[in-house]
């Protein structure tokens, strides 16, 4: 192997940086003045709050946005990238923010999309198909190149996209927050597999709101605030605490303080539920449990294991085959999804994106999407406009979601921004019962925490609130009591102080340890 | 009554039916290629009548089959070229903008008409050449091998449609373009060119079936000749669910109806209304649709314009 080369058999980017960078959206001035640099063989962290303008900047290296000013320079020659095409044949690669795969189309024909084929005209799906088994191999990437793309888990699908990307011969790789949808164990298989490329000599841009992850993967860090570069520091000379107030330029708590509340009456009761996935196999099996006014109750589990049919069962929006759902007291198993919602059950699905707005309306007309036909928001049919305004106008201002106006298109937020309008409208709806699933997935630290002490403010008032989340350390924060599915299963609740993550992780594994004991006792 | 059910009565029928699917053979492979890649092309109809009409003015002029061919080819690119620019670069809405081609086409085809011909007039069009030793089989031979060149022609492009698609770079970039144009774009995959491709080949596609009545299966023009049909082909690439060889079940199924259709209206033993005769493949249309709805899902970005959002 030649110095310069990649076991991939491409070349090398020994260096490559971009200077005074400015890039510019209506009303909104994403990137200013931004310089970045990145080097063959280190993991460079790009951090910055939710809006910062770190997905700008990596869409402007791989060529879907042209920057207004600034050059990009690789092993010191200073190139033009106008086009993806441009990017990948200059090895850069890019792993987005939200997938860029084709559902109905196999692992295989994703990776050969775009790529000249050995055999002209006609596509060489077994050549790829053999390439992909090949790189696999290297990196550690097993994957079925013949599955199709609907069948195959997130972690999975990523997978793909870094195959995708090392195909195409990536010496610089851009991974736009791939560990925010991935369990903790498909995180630390993902490291596996960056630590060997960079091993390798690839050069790799981490971006991750996680400041764990960074602090435990990267070399360097550069920070970026309202689209300006605040800095970059060696990850070895600063710690967690600091990087964190760095980065959102104020103190921002780590810790979570759960006050006395006094535990109400049970005002969601789930009896011996039952509910099949979209393929038609149980999902849901004989699940029981209640959540009382005033308590968060954790759902803990590896995902996919039934956690959204089950939010998606109590709220209306799948069928229910067995058990019933009673929200204080009234049965509403097989309620719509309006009538659950007049009951002031409140849901965020983990799927905000696709699930929770509609990318073409404004944020204003998001924000009222489930109050949007009465009173306030509308009288005798008419909309109240000004009213509406206010409402969205105090929301975006409480949530601090960063936007140009109320009349933005919610699809062209950032990533975060999104989750944020999301989470404002039923939040402040002030629900009777509150279903959250990943409430935090992709919030920096400071979001996060803002709606970790809205999660707690409701609770305080007395909502019954359950959280789903496959982040351990914000269960263990948050939760009163701490509820295991595993395969759809209810495993055991553990109480709060009760709770290690050694516990939780065997229950999600679907070992009871209680039951382990006692039957070890007998 | 025993007469429809002759041999030969049904081996004629047979005949006219697979003599009738050509037109929609044509125009529906081409709006196969255009949805799969997230276009719906409603003009189709318009691009349809302006080919039947310069086609056939062509020959009517020079005699020259193949130059009214060639005219109808380009008659139905240019055509396609317009919609692409209006669907893709605009970004129009597709549905509106189609009907506006649709509407340009009838006008445009009956102005010509009345400005250069003014009558109804009749031209020799293609001929049928039988297909040696083939057509020789009996019954067979005389449904399947005894038609003109733009039948033949036209079932062909069956089997080569479902190759492309399938098989080629060029139908992965496709569908791919069509399902999710963002990760498309995303490895380089141009969009617009790719829609452009399909739109004018939709065009192009649409004037041979246009022609193919013009020229082939009537060998005349009159106003508003297709009356319809451009559109059963576009409902027709819903019922074959995307795919070349359910269009061609369907482009079967309406032709045949089509057939029986013409025979039961000059046998006077059925009284039937010959309203109600004509009706039938509308109303065929609408049953089918019904029954065939969410058989399969459309392509994901079936009517969604591109835009990198910069
Ligand atoms: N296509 C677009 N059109 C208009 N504005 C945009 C577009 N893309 C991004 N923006 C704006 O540019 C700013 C920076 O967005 P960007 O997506 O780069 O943020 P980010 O740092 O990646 O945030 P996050 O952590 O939430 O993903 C935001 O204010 C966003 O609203
Ligand atoms: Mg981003």
């Amino acid at each position: 192997m030649s110095d310069n080369k990649l076991p991939s058999g491409h070349t090398r980017i020994d260096s490559l940086e971009m200077r005074g960078i400015t890039k510019r959206f209506p009303g909104v001035l994403a990137n200013n003045k931004v310089d970045f640099e990145v080097h063959a063989g280190e993991v460079h962290a790009l951090l910055g709050e939710n809006g910062a303008g770190k997905s700008t900047l990596m869409k402007i290296l791989y060529g879907l946005y042209g920057q207004d000013e600034g050059d990009i320079i690789l092993n010191g020659k200073k190139i033009k990238i106008d086009s993806p095409t441009d990017a990948i044949n200059h090895g850069i690669g890019m792993i987005h923010q939200h997938f860029m795969l084709v559902e109905t189309l196999t692992v295989a024909e994703n990776v050969a999309l775009g790529m000249p084929s050995s055999r002209g005209f006609l596509t060489d799906l077994d050549r790829v198909s053999e390439r992909i088994l090949e790189l696999g191999k290297i990196y550690g990437l097993e994957i079925d190149p013949s599955a199709y793309i609907w069948q195959l888990s997130v972690g999975q699908q990523q997978r793909v996209e870094i195959i995708k990307a090392l195909y195409r011969g990536a010496a610089l790789l851009i991974l736009d927050e791939p560990t925010a949808v991935l369990t903790p164990q498909e995180v630390k298989e993902f490291f596996v597999i960056m630590r060997q490329m960079v091993a390798d000599g690839h050069a790799l841009i981490f971006i991750s709101h996680k400041l764990h992850e960074i602090m435990d993967i990267c070399d360097r860090v550069t920070v970026l605030r309202d689209g300006e570069l605040v800095g970059t520091k060696i990850i070895k000379e600063i710690t967690k605490s600091e990087l964190a107030n760095w980065m959102v330029g104020r103190e921002v708590s780590m810790t979570r303080e759960l006050v006395d509340v006094e535990l109400g009456p049970a005002r969601l009761e789930v009896k011996g539920l039952c509910a099949d996935s979209n393929r038609g196999t149980p999902a849901v099996r004989d699940f029981t449990l209640n959540v009382h006014s005033g308590e968060i109750l954790g759902v803990a589990g590896i995902s996919g294991n039934g956690q959204k049919e089950l939010a998606e069962a109590i709220t209306g929006l799948r069928e229910v085959t067995g058990g019933s759902v009673l929200l204080e007291g009234e049965d509403i198993t097989h309620c719509r999804p309006g009538e659950v919602t007049e009951r002031m059950l409140s849901y965020i699905p983990e799927e905000r994106m696709r699930d929770g707005m509609i990318k073409d309306f404004s944020i204003a007309e998001n924000m009222i999407l489930r109050e949007h036909h009465k009173s306030p928001f509308a009288e005798k049919g008419f909309l109240m406009l000004k009213t509406i305004a206010k409402h969205s106008d105090q929301l975006i201002d409480r949530f601090r979601v960063k936007t140009p106006s109320r009349d933005t298109k919610a699809g062209t937020l950032s990533g975060g921004n999104i989750q944020k309008v999301v989470l404002a409208r039923e939040i402040s709806r002030q629900p009777r019962v509150l279903i959250a699933a990943q409430p935090t997935r992709g919030l920096d630290v400071g979001a996060t925490e803002y709606v970790h002490a809205q999660l707690l403010e409701q609770r305080a008032n007395g909502t019954a609130i359950m959280m789903i989340s496959e982040d351990l350390d914000e269960v263990m924060a948050l939760s009163d009591r701490i509820a295991v599915i595993c395969e759809g299963e209810l495993i055991g609740i553990v109480p709060r102080d009760e709770a290690t993550p050694e516990k939780l992780g065997l229950m999600m594994a679907g070992v009871n340890p209680e039951e382990e004991a006692a039957s070890a006792a007998r | 009554m025993s007469e429809i059910f002759s041999a030969s009565v049904i081996i004629s029928i047979l005949t006219s039916g697979i003599r009738l699917a050509t037109p929609y053979l044509y125009a529906a492979i081409g709006e196969t290629f255009s949805q799969r890649s997230g276009v719906l092309n409603l003009g189709v109809e318009g691009q349809m009548l302006l080919g039947a009409f310069v086609s056939f003015y062509v020959v009517f002029k020079t005699e020259n089959l193949w130059l009214g061919l060639l005219s109808a080819i380009i008659v139905g690119a240019l055509m396609g070229l317009a919609m692409a620019f209006v669907t893709v670069n605009l970004q129009a809405e597709q549905g509106i903008s189609g009907i506006g081609f649709y509407l340009f086409g009838l006008g445009m085809s009956d102005l010509l008409f009345k400005m250069l011909l003014g009558t109804v007039e009749t031209v020799k069009g293609f001929s049928v050449v039988p297909i040696p030793i083939l057509s020789k089989i009996p019954v067979i031979g005389e449904i399947f091998f005894n038609q003109n060149v733009l039948v033949y022609v036209a079932f062909l492009l069956v089997p080569i449609a479902w190759f492309v698609l399938n098989k080629t770079t060029l139908g992965l970039n496709i569908r791919s373009v069509g399902e999710n144009p963002e990760a498309a774009d995303s490895v380089g995959v141009s969009v617009v060119k790719i829609r452009y491709f399909t739109i004018i080949l939709g065009g192009i596609l649409s004037g041979v079936a246009g022609a193919s009545m013009s020229i082939a299966l009537l060998n005349v023009f009159q106003q508003n000749m297709t009356s319809g049909l451009g559109f059963i082909a576009v409902a027709l690439v819903y019922f074959g669910a995307w795919r070349a060889w359910g269009v061609l079940a369907g482009a079967l199924l309406f032709s045949m109806v089509q057939a029986i259709q013409l025979r039961i209206q000059i046998i006077d033993s059925i009284s039937l209304s010959p309203d109600i005769a004509v009706m039938m493949p509308y109303i065929l249309t609408i049953i089918v649709l019904v029954a065939s709805v969410s058989r399969v899902r459309a392509p994901s970005a079936l009517t969604k314009p591109f835009d990198r959002g910069e």
